[in-house]
């Protein structure tokens, strides 16, 4: 690592304070446009002849300005969380969590989950990575859950379309599942039902657990903020404008008690139901939380609704046919009962306490 | 001659990356020879956590997301 002289690289050349500048003018920017969200959404409104007050006026209105602001927010959020997570890496965490006994252990990981930059797609390299650096199978499972789970993307669509109280619960809910399930997990000793060839890495691996020198300047961290936020957009869009199409469609057309007998809080069996629903259904936060909010508004319970977000994001299939590379059909089938049980209890507390 | 390998399960990124070390080493004038691997297991065993992963003769040098170009020179010259 001699050689970091010439080539020319207009990144670089941004001093640090050009980068916390930028960052503090998008900042104001960003706040000065977003108070004039309302009242210009209410101007654009206006413009079309429609009947005030009716399904199509309030449509119109909520397109105008529940998209823009919710895209404001991801965008925010999002930068954010990309610049803290240029500081965690799966590699820091692991060295992390290596020492770390179950228990606490189960507690940091889920927190880790959060924070370390991860992608499903990488969920097996990292899922061996962990368990051969001796991090119980409990722990790992644990970050597993939260990582997908507890993301920016959900807690910014129920903090932008629900209301903060539903998001922070969702947040408080998640990761005690994530928690209770991996130290339930952990606790079942269940090393043996780990596919074979990933029992004989746990033994031990020769590589590296740190990657050396990976020290980024704060330019290169906003760097990634923006990176993320680009990335984050161009995938969440489409998912945002159909989750809201659908939600308009429910709200326009769903009978009132329809929904509340369905998926009111006196029928029992509607939590189960909706986890069952959930489990082969895969779209990301995005598509899930619109529609989850015109469920809301048609009497649906909050219990029922967010067992229903937690089953749709935490239990994918195409997660479990991954993890299938790694784990038994048994122990996969463990896995979902504890976290379907997890997230049952919520939906049955939720119901009972609201 | 230069054996790049670029641990990876196949997602975008890594073939952004595959395509960045190409890139690179025609900028540089080097000649490398990439070799992709989309294993998981051999991607566990070289010891790569986060993909996409790039090893240069051996030494795992980077893990996680698009690597910086700069860095990326630096390791195909080094």
């Amino acid at each position: 690592m001699t050689t970091e002289t010439h080539t020319p690289n207009s990144r670089y050349e941004i001093p640090a304070w050009g980068g916390h500048v930028g960052v503090v003018a998008a900042a104001v920017t960003w706040w000065l446009v977003y108070r004039q969200l309302l009242p210009a959404s209410e101007w654009m409104a206006s413009l079309f002849p429609v009947q005030p007050g009716s399904h199509a006026a309030s449509a119109i209105a909520f397109f105008l300005y529940d998209v823009p602001k919710v895209m404001m927010l991801l965008a925010l959020i999002v930068f954010a969380m990309g610049v803290v997570r240029s500081f965690f890496s799966p590699e820091k965490t692991r060295a992390f969590l290596s020492g770390k006994r179950e228990g606490a252990g189960n507690v940091m990981a889920a927190g880790l989950g959060v924070l370390t930059p991860f992608c499903s797609c990488s969920a097996v390299p990292l899922f061996i990575g962990f368990v051969s650096a001796g991090i119980p199978l409990g722990v790992t499972f644990s970050f597993l859950i939260s990582a997908p789970m507890v993301n920016e993307v959900a807690l910014v669509l129920l903090f932008g379309l629900v209301g903060w109280k539903v998001a922070i619960t969702y947040l408080g809910f998640g990761l005690a599942i994530a928690i209770v399930a991996g130290f339930v997990i952990g606790k079942l000793r269940l090393e043996g039902w780990l596919q074979d060839w990933v029992q004989d890495i746990h033994g031990g691996t020769d590589a590296p657990l740190v990657i050396e020198g990976e020290r980024l300047s704060m330019a290169a961290r906003y760097r990634l903020g923006i990176d993320a936020v680009r990335e984050i957009l161009a995938k969440v869009w489409i998912w945002i404008i159909l989750g809201i199409g659908v939600g308009a469609l429910i709200h326009g057309y769903v009978p009132e008690d329809l929904m509340a007998r369905i998926m009111g809080a006196d029928a029992w069996w509607s939590v189960p139901a909706a986890v069952v629903v959930g489990i082969p259904m895969y779209t990301n936060a995005a598509g899930v939380i619109p529609i989850v909010e015109a469920l809301l508004g048609k009497g649906a319970a909050l219990g029922t609704v967010l067992a229903f977000m937690m089953s749709v994001i935490a239990l994918s299939l195409p997660e479990m046919i991954i993890l299938r590379q790694v784990l038994t059909l048994r122990l996969i089938a463990v896995f979902i009962g504890v976290v379907a049980s997890g997230i049952l209890s919520v939906g049955f507390l939720f119901n009972a306490i609201f | 001659m230069k054996h790049v390998k670029v641990y990876g399960p196949g997602c975008k990124r890594c073939e952004a990356t595959e395509q960045m070390v190409k890139d690179a080493a025609a900028r540089l004038g080097v000649e490398v020879d990439v070799e992709k691997v989309t294993d998981a297991k051999a991607i566990a065993i070289a010891g790569v956590i986060s993909t996409p992963g790039i090893a240069v003769d051996g030494k795992l040098v980077h893990a996680g997301g698009l690597p910086d170009r700069l860095r990326l020179e630096s390791w195909i010259l080094a």
